[in-house]
């Protein structure tokens, strides 16, 4: 019998994996029907998922920990037993700002820390306070922008200011004015960036080379209830992301996203995000950045723990929430490798064998223990070198020094 | 009480809007989500925001309900948690609700029912419409069609339309759909009218 999900997303590049699972069969050979649902506010997607009109959601990382912390309006428990990708962020800048930044884009994108410091350097020559886009304050964007800023010595909070508004509303806000540049998940830098508006100025995956991103986030007390429509609708995701990640599929997923009850904008702008072709000024030639976004190698739909502490311990960091361990254990809570493994226990897809690992600490390539197949995991260093133990965040974040 | 309405469409907030004057409610502005609408919010000290669930301006209002230092503390879309059929209600009207902390549920459910009834007969009218644009315009395809049967096979008005119709059923489409693969036929063949 045919089981039918809603889930809700929006038009991102990342919401792939969902829509390939629909396109291309997999989710109906696990005889499952999705009904994808678009939505253009997170606001909206948290709403639905909270109160039940949908089973299942697109849900950035950090918005399913304070939505199980009761920082975004009604409190309720989530859980997030896959991720549907890492990286894929881009933060672009009006030119006329970034003209005093490493004018080699290429150069300014392989150096984030140079490129922090030239930022603070342009700050006090910008005709206002800086105002840049944020997609939420619970979103990777955020957090990776804040973490990259204060690197430099700017003050998130007091040395630019920081607007939230929705993916799709950012090009047509630079376009207005209202902002100077802004961070979002893909097509949407590209779609700056193509219209001549902005160029980019640095990406996720130089920020952190393997940053939780989205995650499918579920009613905890729904997943509970529901272990065999989970573990199937897990299934078709690992396969779904498997073909996603294929570079043979590229044109064909970037084909698939731009339809209208998808992303809605050309495939040539989602592809670039796809294959890591990334065209950082109107008119160059693309950079290559093969790390750009990832679906399934290296087992990046796994729900690492420590990746759900390390959110938490950027929303102590910037006085989001109130440090006690209590919290710090609901949030870790909210991924749940345990049911990644129930449900793929009989897929061809690499397992890891712990829960948590040290975050930031892998330079290259890195084979591991694994309780089936191989398991390579990728450098998932983060730009200035830190390195996160989740048995030790209080180190950690008195490591950071306080805000000039 | 303060009520603001943020909405793009014009119409569907002039017909909540008419809906909560009529109801007694008389304190009541529109704002459209555009520019620098938080601010015009912040002055404007509302006690209860109304917004369409489907606007993407959502996260920006909801920032500046956690950051604002000018308005006293709102709280979350609906005041009573508990109230699931409300909140679903809600939801599927596209209604969502802001409401200043401290205001008692019996005072804000009235403006919240009457919110979801106009969202609704708002979103009944635009199918209505909807449907009349379709009607009309899948009358005139089908006339079009008719007039080139009639043209080019010398058919009587009644016949013309009786030929559409079989060719339909017989294909299994819908008339409309036939006669639009007839005129682009034509069109490609030179035919057209």
């Amino acid at each position: 019998m045919t089981v039918h999900l809603k889930i809700a997303f929006l038009p991102l590049n990342d919401a792939a994996v969902l829509v390939a699972a629909r396109e291309k069969g997999f989710a109906e050979g696990e005889g499952l029907a999705l009904d994808l649902v678009r939505t253009t506010s997170w606001a909206t997607l948290r709403d639905r998922l909270v109160f039940g009109q949908v089973d299942a959601a697109h849900m950035l990382a950090p918005l399913a920990v304070a939505v199980t912390l009761g920082l975004s309006q009604q409190a309720a428990p989530i859980a997030a037993p896959y991720k549907l990708g890492v990286n894929g962020n881009m933060l672009v800048m009006a030119s006329d700002f970034a003209k005093a930044l490493e004018p080699d884009v290429a150069a300014r994108i392989a150096d984030p820390l140079a490129a922090a410091h030239d930022f603070a350097a342009a700050i006090g020559l910008w005709r206002r306070k800086p105002v840049i886009g944020v997609v939420h304050r619970f979103s990777s964007h955020a957090l990776m922008l804040r973490y990259w800023l204060a690197s430099a010595g700017v003050d998130p909070d007091r040395d630019v200011l920081l607007r939230v508004l929705p993916p799709s509303l950012t090009v047509e806000a630079m376009r207005a004015g209202e902002i100077d540049g802004f961070i979002a998940g893909e097509p949407w830098g590209s779609a700056a960036v193509e219209a001549g508006l902005a160029e980019t100025v640095a990406t996720g995956e130089r920020i952190w080379r393997r940053g939780v991103e989205k995650v499918l986030a579920f009613r905890e007390r729904w997943m509970e209830e529901n272990p065999d429509t989970v573990d199937r609708l897990l299934r078709a995701l690992a396969r779904a992301a498997a073909w996603c990640d294929d570079p043979a599929n590229h044109a064909a997923l970037a084909d698939m996203l731009s339809d209208g009850r998808y992303i809605d904008q050309p495939a040539d702008l989602i592809a670039r995000a796809l294959s890591g072709q990334i065209v950082a000024r109107a008119g160059e030639g693309p950079i290559a950045h093969p790390d750009f976004m990832l679906f399934a190698r290296e087992a990046t739909p796994f729900p690492w723990r420590s990746q759900a502490l390390w959110i938490y311990s950027q929303l102590v960091r910037w006085n989001m929430v109130p440090h006690d361990p209590v919290a710090a254990t609901k949030a870790g809570g909210v991924f749940r490798p345990d049911v990644y493994r129930r449900a793929l226990a009989n897929l061809d897809v690499a397992m890891p064998g712990a829960s948590m690992k040290v975050e930031g600490a892998v330079d290259r390539p890195l084979g591991v223990g694994s309780r089936r197949g191989e398991l390579t995991l990728g450098p998932d260093r983060f730009f200035d070198g830190r390195i996160f133990d989740p048995e030790r965040i209080d180190d950690y974040l008195a490591g950071f020094p306080p805000p000039r | 009480m303060r009520i603001v309405i943020i909405d793009d469409s014009g119409l569907r907030a002039t017909v909540l809007e008419d809906g909560l004057r009529e109801a007694g409610y008389d304190d009541i502005h529109i704002v459209p989500p555009r520019g620098a609408f938080v601010a015009r919010l912040e002055r404007m000290a509302p006690d209860v925001v109304l917004m369409d669930l489907g606007s993407p301006s959502r996260d920006t209002l909801e920032e500046m309900l956690t950051v604002s230092r000018a308005l006293a503390r709102p709280i979350a879309m609906f005041v009573d948690q508990s109230d699931e059929a409300m909140i679903g209600a809600a939801i599927d009207a596209g209604v969502s609700a802001y409401v200043v902390d401290g205001l008692r549920k019996e005072r804000v459910k009235p403006v919240l029912e009457l919110a979801v009834r106009r969202f609704n007969a708002f979103s009944k009218m635009q199918a209505e419409l909807e449907e009349a644009r379709t009607a009309l315009h899948d009358r005139k395809i089908i006339d079009r069609a008719k007039s080139i049967l009639m043209n080019q096979r010398s058919l009587s008005e009644q016949d013309a339309y009786a030929l559409l119709r079989s060719s339909a059923m017989n294909q299994g489409k819908k008339i409309v759909d036939v006669a639009q693969a007839l005129i682009t036929a034509s069109d490609l063949l030179g035919g057209g009218l």
